[in-house]
């Protein structure tokens, strides 16, 4: 994919951003609490105005998550979760929802299941692309080729910490947006997003940024309203993830529905 | 060029920064506090006498000929890191970057630990400069080196048990970069061993090179000659990088690395990551590492909670790919022996990662042959295990207890 030829997520935020809002995305591990909830559970999100689905598979490390995902994420490790699973879960969610679906991995998976061939099968599962939490563009030269080969978005991290160099460089590599990250600090809901959260996305947006998104400590419809107020989107994960837990389907549906009123 | 003039990021196809972008401005700032102070005289100076006056440098040599007599006839000579202060060598790379996180103006550290031996190091280091100090250690851990856990609190370090994954080290690191991704603004990561992002491995690699050095001066003053062979334990592989290096362009010194077997490389429990891993991306860096076919990291065991680590610093794999290192696998059983022997024939007992080095020793004497040198890094003492080391060979008396 060229960069003048957006993708799906992309192409969905262009159009909130038109209608002068913006897009709520939702976290969910896969194979939490087993392969075919987790299914259901996207879909449950989709259905509930979460307008893009971030898919998380397990790994064995995950130096990015704090104690609610990293919880979940190694039932399903426990669970038996495999790589594979991915792709049947990326095409079960694309079966019954139109909500794009991003992949958020950790590097080792993709780089052991060989990049190329990684991105091909996800693009056959009708992904949209993917987010990589601990891949930054100085490392990524393989999913550079792969992404672009196959047509997939990249969503490369950016922090309160950057550097305006790597900022423009996170800027011009990630195609769909850049995910900004809100606050110093590992997944897990907080009851203030930082203020570094506007002063990163605005100094994301001089570094050249189309589209930025926060994420990292989001949990409340709030929350999701005062981002939108100068972020393209806003990403909450763990906070579903722990309705998904506590209190399943129906729990993860009604918070999802009350997180989509902060896009109103 | 020289293998020695090897400064990172990569080490061939290893090494590099496989990190969240929130690390990269500290990794940044780190790096280029490190590449100043290291050719700053006022830093080496500070360090020197840190060297000289706290932890004991230089460390003496050894001969050990009751131990080398089971060695097929070999001098061995051993490197005595055992004898510095804490207890290891961990000391050395703890220095220079407490002095490092002094530069940078930081109030606060943080350290993973195995054995704990980084982690006392550590603890004693932010104690000598007043820093706040914070160890991630595995549960695990905690249990087996509980001595280690009270020295770590006497000297007022707060000390976390780690109870995700496997609650060993890899886990600890795990956290401790958590932690570090929160708190960069006032913390520094002194990270253990020649792993993990650019710019530790390098840096840890350079701080630890004294080992080398010092003992490449002490066994040609000795015997009038290099050493046939240097052996030393390799974990993430600090100490043996720091002997390493100053022979790494003496093209007729072997370089041995040994790596645990646990129960033996031909079961599922042991921690040879170089024998039995493939290359992949963990903690920061691409190296070797024990995985299975998905990527996810499969838990090691061994017996020395220092060597109980499913990866290996990125330029152990550089030297095991150009064939300039070797690395051999280690049971516990041959290091508990060798533990013992030591002890019995020297009076000296090793600590158990050591005593893997040892062990290997003793094999590559028989076949070196007699007259032939062998340098062993010793690089911690055995206190730490006694607890281990009574129950494997049963010390302690039915029903007794120490008050």
């Amino acid at each position: 994919m060229s960069a003048d030829a957006p993708g799906a997520v992309a192409r969905l935020i262009d159009e909130r951003r038109a209608q002068g809002t913006g897009i709520l995305v939702g976290y969910l591990p896969i194979g939490f609490p087993d392969l075919a909830t987790s299914i259901d559970a996207a879909v449950t999100l989709a259905e509930n105005g979460v307008d893009v689905i971030e898919l998380g598979p397990p790994y064995s490390d995950p130096v990015m998550d704090g104690p609610v995902i990293q919880a979940a994420t190694q039932q399903a490790l426990a669970n038996g979760f495999k790589l594979r699973h991915t792709f049947e879960a990326v095409r079960g969610i694309t079966e019954r929802s139109d909500a794009p679906v991003l992949v958020m991995s950790y590097w080792n998976p993709v780089q052991q299941y060989g990049v190329d061939r990684y991105a091909a099968e996800l693009k056959a599962a009708g992904a949209a692309g993917m987010i990589t939490p601990d891949l930054i563009p100085d490392e990524a030269g393989e999913w550079f080729e792969a992404s672009e080969r196959h047509g997939l978005e990249r969503v490369f991290l950016a922090a309160p910490s950057s550097s305006p160099d790597r900022l423009r460089t996170v800027a011009e590599r990630s195609r769909g947006f850049v995910y900004a990250v809100s606050t110093m600090g590992i997944t897990g809901a907080r009851a203030d997003v930082d203020a570094a959260a506007r002063g990163l996305v605005g100094r994301l947006r001089e570094a050249g940024a189309e589209r930025a998104c926060v994420g990292i400590g989001v949990s409340t419809a709030e929350q999701v309203r005062e981002i939108l107020g100068y972020a393209d989107g806003a990403i909450v994960g763990s906070a579903l993830v722990k309705a998904l837990a506590d209190g399943g389907l129906d729990a993860l549906g009604a918070l999802a529905a009350e997180l989509a009123a902060g896009k109103a | 060029m020289a293998l020695r003039d090897e400064t990172g990021p990569y080490f061939g196809a290893y090494g590099g920064r496989w990190v969240p972008e929130s690390l990269v401005a500290a990794l940044d700032e780190l790096s280029e506090v490190w590449e100043h102070a290291k050719t700053d005289p006022a830093f080496i100076d500070e360090l020197n006498e840190l060297h000289r006056s706290y932890s004991g440098r230089p460390s003496i040599i050894t001969e050990v000929p009751r131990f080398a007599a089971h060695a097929g006839g070999a001098r061995i000579i051993l490197k005595r890191e055992d004898l510095n202060h804490t207890g290891s060598h961990k000391i050395n790379n703890v220095l220079g970057q407490a002095l490092l996180t002094k530069r940078i103006g930081k109030r606060r550290v943080i350290a993973e630990t195995g054995a704990g031996q980084h982690g006392v190091a550590t603890a004693t280091a932010a104690a000598l400069f007043g820093l706040e100090c914070t160890i991630y250690m595995g549960e695990v851990d905690t249990e087996r080196q509980a001595l280690n856990v009270a020295r770590m609190r006497l000297l007022g370090a707060e000390v976390v048990a780690v109870k995700s994954g496997s609650r060993t080290l890899k886990d600890a690191i795990n956290d401790a970069m958590r932690d570090w991704v929160t708190n960069v603004e006032h913390t520094n990561y002194i990270f253990g061993t020649v792993a993990g992002p650019h710019p530790f491995p390098a840096m840890v690699r350079d701080l630890q090179k004294i080992i080398g050095e010092e003992a490449r001066e002490q066994v040609l003053a000795l015997t009038g000659r290099l050493p046939d062979a240097i052996a030393a334990c390799v974990g993430g592989g600090s100490n043996a990088m720091g002997i390493f290096h100053a022979f790494l362009d003496d093209q007729d010194v072997r370089l041995l690395g040994y790596e645990a077997a646990g129960d033996g490389v031909e079961t599922p429990r042991h921690a040879a990551t170089i024998g039995k891993g493939r290359p992949g991306v963990l903690h920061g860096a691409r190296s070797y590492l024990l995985q299975d076919e998905d990527g996810q990291t499969v838990e090691s065991h061994s017996i020395s909670a220092g060597l109980d680590y499913p990866g290996v610093g990125p330029e152990h794999a550089w030297l095991a790919d150009l064939g300039r290192a070797e690395y051999r696998p280690v049971t516990d059983t041959a290091a508990m022996e060798a533990l013992r022997l030591l002890s019995r024939t020297e009076g000296i007992i090793p600590a158990i990662e050591s005593a893997h080095a040892l062990a290997g020793a003793l094999e590559l004497g028989k076949e070196l042959g007699p007259e032939s040198i062998i340098l062993v890094n010793l690089s911690g003492r055995g206190d730490k295990d006694m607890t281990t080391a009574a129950h494997w060979f049963d010390l302690i008396d039915e029903g007794a207890e120490q008050s």
